[in-house]
C-alpha cells in the first residue's frame, strides 16, 4: 500500500519510493527514508494535501506524492 | 579577509543565527555567477575581519531548484575558508543527511545544532563528543533564538578559521553512492542521538487541531489576518494623524517665516512640492512600520506554511499550489521580495504563473493610498468595509488571471513542504525583522518619492505664470492627451496625472496628490473629499490596485523570468484589466446611482 491509503493516526514503515532522482532526493531530504516510520496526521478537505509526520518533522504533501511512497505495516 | 558561508535546511534558524552574529549590519549583495542576491556581513572575529554569507536554505545538495543551484554554485566557486552548517537538533535524522553530503566537498566545516531548547523539550539527547569524532567535524549545541551556546559556537568558528586551510582540491562531481551515505547516517543516529519513542501532543499539535480544522481552519485564518489589520490601524492611524499634524505645525511655526522672503516660485517648490509631497508619504510611515512588524510575526510563527496547507486544494484548481498563496500573502507587504520568493519553485510554469498573480497583491504602498482615500471620502463606519472590498478585488484579480493563464503556463510540480512547529518570535527577532523590512522600504522608495514629487511639481507648475495644475501647464497638456482613455473611467485631469506618475511607484501617488492639490498633509483629505465623488474615488482605487504596481516590480519580473515577452504580458495584462474593471465599475455605478 501507499502513504496515500494510510488512515489518519496510523503508522507504517517506508519500504520504497517510486520517483525520479530529483524528487527522491527531496523526499529523502525531508526525512522520508526507507525504513522510517511515518504517520498521517490529517488531510485537508476537498482532496487537499496530507499532513505527514516522520520523526520530529511534519510534512505537507499532495495525495499524488503520497502515492509514490510505498509502505508495509 | 576570510570568508564563511552559512548553510542549512530551511527552518533551522539559520537567519536567526546570522542576525546574532552580525547584528543589523547585513547587506544584500550581488555575487559573480549568481543571479540572486545574498545577504552578507563583515564582522571582526578575533583579530581578523571575516565575511559571512547567508546562503538560501536547502534540503539537498543535489537538488534542482534555483535556491539549491545557487547554494551549490556558491560553495563550489566562492573560495570559502569555512562552511558553517546549521542543523535543527530535534530533526537529527534528516539534518545529518545534508551534513554528510556537504562533507564530500572536503571543505573545512563546523556543525552547529540549533534549537537545542526544542530538542530538550522533546527529550532528545545528542552526544556531541561522539558525533564530533565520528564525523571528524567540530559539533556544538546552541539556541540562537535564546542566545544560548552562541559563545561556544563562535569559538568553534574561530578555532577552525585559524587552522591552516587544507589544500586538497575540491571534488567537483559529488554524486557519491547514496546508499553509503544512508548507512553512515543510520550508524551516526544509533550511536550519537537518542530520540524518545513518541511524544505526547505538544502545543503545536493542539493548535493544529483547531487551526487546521477541515471546516474552521480557513475562516480562522482569514479572521487572524483581519485581526492583524485591526491591530495595524488601531495603533497606526492615531500615529499617522499625529505626524500629519506635527508636520503642519512645524511648517507654520518654523519654516513659513524663514522662506517668506524667497521668490514665490521657489517657495512653492519647497512647500507645495517637496515638503507637502514628502510629508504626506512620511505621515504614513507608522502604518507601514506596524504592518511590517505584524507581517514579521506571521512569517516567523510557522502559520504561513499552514496557510499553504489550507489553501492548496483551491489553488491547485487554478494551476497553482499552496505556496503560491503564501507568496501572494507576502506580496501584501511588498511585491518585490514575494516575487523573489518564487525561486523555491522548480516548475517554470508554476513559477511564472505565481509571478503573474503576485503584482495584484495589495502592497503597503497601495495601502497608503487606499487608507487615505477611504477615510477621506467615506464615513468612518464605511471606510474599513470599502477597504475590505479592495482586498477582495485584489484576490479576485489574481485568481481571474491565474484561471486565464493556467493553460499557457502548465504546472506539474509536486508539492512537498515542511510544516515547522509554531514558534513565537522573540521581541528582538520581531523588531530586527520589522526594522529590516522598513529600512528596505525607505531605501528603495525614498529616491522615487523625492524625484516623483519634484517632477510632479514641475509639470503642474510650468510655465510658472500659469495657474498651477491648469490646462496651460505641462501636466494639463499631458492629461489632455490621455483624456480619451481616462475620461470613461471618471478620472479628471488631476487624477490622470497622478495615475501616470503612479506607474513609476505607488509611493508617489499620495505625494503627487498633495503637490497637485497644493495642500499640506493635514488638509489634503478635506480638499480631495470636496472635489471627488465616491464613484470617481472608487474607480480610481480599482485602477491603482490592478495596474502595474511599480517599476521595481517590473524590473524584478524581468530579472526573475529572464524573458522579455513574459514581462511584457505581465505589464500589459494588468493595465488592460485595470482599465476594464474601472470602466465597468464607473459606468455601472454612474448608471445606477447617478453621478
Amino acid at each position: 500500500m501507499t502513504l496515500n491509503l494510510l488512515k489518519s493516526g496510523e503508522v507504517a514503515k517506508i519500504t520504497s519510493v517510486t520517483a525520479d532522482y530529483a524528487l527522491k532526493a527531496r523526499i529523502n531530504g525531508l526525512g522520508l527514508r526507507i525504513g522510517q516510520e511515518v504517520a498521517v496526521i490529517r488531510r485537508a478537505c476537498m482532496g487537499g494535501p496530507l499532513q505527514v509526520r516522520v520523526g520530529h518533522t511534519d510534512i505537507l504533501m499532495r495525495p499524488e506524492q503520497a502515492d509514490l511512497i510505498n509502505l508495509a505495516k | 579577509m576570510k570568508r564563511i558561508a552559512l548553510i542549512g535546511m530551511p527552518n533551522t534558524g539559520k537567519s536567526t543565527f546570522f542576525n546574532r552574529l552580525t547584528g543589523a549590519s547585513a547587506k544584500i549583495g550581488n555575487w559573480p555567477g549568481i543571479t540572486v542576491e545574498l545577504l552578507s556581513a563583515k564582522i571582526m572575529e578575533g583579530s581578523e575581519m571575516v565575511e559571512i554569507v547567508d546562503l538560501p536554505g536547502i534540503y539537498n545538495l543535489h537538488g534542482f531548484s534555483e535556491d539549491e543551484k545557487v547554494a551549490r554554485h556558491f560553495i563550489e566557486n566562492a573560495d570559502l575558508d569555512l562552511l558553517v552548517v546549521i542543523g535543527n537538533a530535534s530533526q537529527m535524522d534528516r539534518q545529518l543527511g545534508l551534513v554528510l553530503q556537504l562533507q564530500e566537498l572536503n571543505l573545512p566545516m563546523v556543525l552547529l545544532l540549533n534549537m537545542h531548547d526544542e530538542a530538550q523539550q522533546h527529550g532528545i539527547k545528542i552526544d556531541t563528543d561522539r558525533l564530533t569524532s565520528e564525523l571528524g567535524t567540530p559539533v556544538t549545541l546552541m539556541s540562537a533564538k535564546y542566545s544560548q551556546g552562541i559563545k561556544q559556537a563562535r569559538e568553534l568558528i574561530r578555532e577552525s578559521l585559524s587552522k591552516e586551510k587544507d589544500s586538497t582540491a575540491k571534488e567537483k562531481d559529488t554524486f557519491t553512492d547514496d546508499v553509503k551515505l544512508e548507512t553512515k547516517l543510520d550508524h551516526l543516529m544509533s550511536k550519537c542521538v537518542n530520540v524518545p519513542i513518541e511524544l505526547s501532543g505538544g502545543l503545536t499539535d493542539k493548535l493544529d487541531k483547531v487551526l487546521l480544522h477541515p471546516w474552521f481552519g480557513l475562516p480562522l485564518f482569514f479572521l487572524a489576518i483581519l485581526l492583524m489589520f485591526e491591530v495595524v490601524y488601531t495603533i497606526g492611524t492615531p500615529l499617522q494623524d499625529g505626524i500629519a499634524w506635527l508636520l503642519n505645525v512645524i511648517l507654520e511655526s518654523q519654516i513659513a517665516h524663514v522662506i517668506d522672503s524667497f521668490n514665490p516660485v521657489v517657495q512653492s517648490f519647497l512647500i507645495e512640492g517637496i515638503y507637502n509631497g514628502v510629508g504626506t508619504v512620511l505621515s504614513f510611515l507608522p502604518i507601514i512600520v506596524m504592518f511590517f512588524l505584524c507581517m514579521a510575526v506571521v512569517e516567523d510563527s510557522g502559520y504561513l506554511a499552514r496557510a499553504a496547507f489550507l489553501m492548496d486544494a483551491f489553488m491547485s484548481k487554478l494551476g497553482l499550489d499552496g505556496r503560491s498563496f503564501v507568496m501572494q500573502l507576502m506580496g501584501f507587504g511588498c511585491n518585490v521580495p514575494a516575487l523573489m520568493g518564487t525561486r523555491v519553485m522548480r516548475s517554470r510554469g508554476l513559477r511564472l504563473l505565481t509571478m503573474m498573480i503576485i503584482p495584484f497583491s495589495l502592497c503597503s504602498a497601495r495601502l497608503q493610498v487606499f487608507v487615505f482615500l477611504t477615510t477621506a471620502i467615506f464615513s468612518p463606519q464605511a471606510a474599513p468595509l470599502v477597504l475590505f472590498t479592495l482586498y477582495i478585488a485584489s484576490f479576485g484579480a489574481a485568481f481571474l488571471t491565474a484561471a486565464i493563464y493556467r493553460n499557457r503556463l502548465p504546472n506539474s510540480e509536486p508539492l512537498l513542504l515542511e510544516l515547522p512547529p509554531y514558534r513565537f518570535p522573540t521581541w528582538q527577532q520581531m523588531l530586527l525583522h520589522g526594522w529590516r523590512e522598513t529600512w528596505y522600504f525607505i531605501r528603495e522608495a525614498s529616491g522615487y518619492i523625492l524625484l516623483g514629487v519634484v517632477l510632479v511639481w514641475f509639470l503642474t507648475h510650468y510655465p510658472f505664470d500659469a495657474v498651477p495644475a491648469s490646462s496651460e501647464t505641462l501636466a494639463g497638456k499631458i492629461a489632455d492627451v490621455f483624456a480619451p482613455v481616462f475620461e470613461p473611467l471618471g478620472m479628471d485631469k488631476l487624477m490622470t496625472v497622478v495615475l501616470i506618475f503612479g506607474f513609476v511607484a505607488k509611493e508617489i501617488v499620495l505625494g503627487a496628490m498633495a503637490v497637485i492639490y497644493a495642500v499640506d498633509p493635514d488638509n489634503l483629505a478635506g480638499v480631495v473629499a470636496n472635489t471627488t465623488t465616491w464613484i470617481q474615488a472608487y474607480s480610481f482605487m480599482l485602477f491603482v490596485l490592478i495596474y502595474t504596481p511599480c517599476l521595481s516590480t517590473v524590473a524584478v519580473l524581468k530579472q526573475e523570468s529572464k524573458s522579455w515577452s513574459f514581462t511584457a504580458i505581465a505589464v500589459a495584462w494588468p493595465l488592460f484589466l485595470a482599465w476594464l474593471t474601472s470602466f465597468v465599475f464607473y459606468q455601472a455605478a454612474t448608471y445606477l446611482f447617478g453621478s
